[in-house]
């Protein structure tokens, strides 16, 4: 966690370069040696997530799934070309949102970034801004019930139910452990909107996650 | 920030500047006001105790596995690939 750390200085390039030490750079050389079980390993490793990230563009599952197939050809005929300024993985998912996005665009997605979301129902502050109904506390249960194997799905559907443009970047982010950086090669985002959407989706899963475990009262 | 040009944080406002304060994206004096904000205020610092739980629950669900026909279908597509390179 970056918490506290001081602030970065200067503006960033737009496209940086990343991959000093890609962690898929063991299956790429072996994918270009023709090594079909490289393949299927890469396959393992994202084809779920590309499922997921594709979903949140396109109307259907299936059309997921043909977007992510499409992905997959896509990616064998452009190794070649790759160049490794980016890690592969974040080459492939921008592959990904670029088709996808191609086949959701009869999908009005302009969702505004500046439109207001507060991170917390405005009623549960004062009027002097001071919480009047303070969050409850729920991380042990949540902890309890996680372990136990019963919340991770409860989860999945929460992720389901943000605005798609939320739940790309948690799902880059917060799953598949992408950095800001990466998230904004992948869906051609910003700092600054990457964040105000990281912002909100997180602070609606915290919501639900409250939701789940507040006391019936 | 304009809304930190007050001294003084409120919850409200705290509540919002959470994901920066993550990020590492707050000035030094702004992440300094949140800061102070949170020693004195126990539902902020609660706050943001379940907004890096919820991340670390969220970072914990697993990709569900191929199964076996899928396997074979994306070998399949390996060696279609193979084939036209020839």
């Amino acid at each position: 966690m970056r918490a506290g750390r001081g602030p970065r200085s200067g503006p960033r390039p737009a496209r940086p370069i990343l991959s000093v030490m890609d962690p898929d750079g063991e299956l790429l050389h072996r994918l270009r040696s023709g090594d079909e079980r490289a393949f299927v390993s890469l396959v393992e490793r994202y084809h779920e997530p590309m499922l997921r990230l594709a979903a949140s563009f396109v109307p259907s599952r299936a059309v997921a799934e043909e977007v992510v197939q499409d992905t997959w050809l896509a990616a064998l005929r452009g190794l070649e070309a790759f160049e490794g300024r980016s890690s592969l993985k974040t080459w492939l998912f921008r592959i990904l949102v670029n088709r996808a996005r191609t086949t959701g665009s009869k999908e009005q997605r302009s969702v505004p970034v500046a439109d207001p979301e507060p991170a917390v129902d405005p009623t549960r502050f004062g009027g002097d801004g001071g919480w009047s109904d303070p969050p409850e506390h729920w991380i042990e249960a949540a902890e309890r019930r996680m372990e136990a194997g019963k919340l991770a799905d409860r989860v999945r559907a929460w992720l389901g139910e943000l605005p798609a443009r939320q739940r790309e970047v948690v799902l880059l982010r917060d799953i598949e452990g992408m950095s800001s950086e990466e998230v904004c090669t992948v869906l051609a985002l910003t700092e600054g909107n990457q964040r105000v959407l990281l912002h909100r989706g997180r602070s609606r899963l915290r919501q639900l996650f409250e939701d789940e475990f507040r006391e019936v009262r | 920030m304009k809304l930190l040009r007050r001294r003084d944080l409120v919850c409200q406002q705290a509540v919002e500047l959470v994901t920066d304060y993550l990020e590492g994206s707050l000035s030094r004096s702004a992440r300094r006001r949140f800061e102070a904000h949170l020693a004195g205020c126990p539902h902020c610092t609660e706050y943001l105790a379940q907004m890096r739980e919820t991340i670390s629950l969220t970072g914990r669900l697993e990709p569900e596995d191929l199964t076996p026909q899928m396997r074979d279908e994306f070998t399949d597509l390996y060696r279609r690939w193979r084939s036209e390179q020839q």
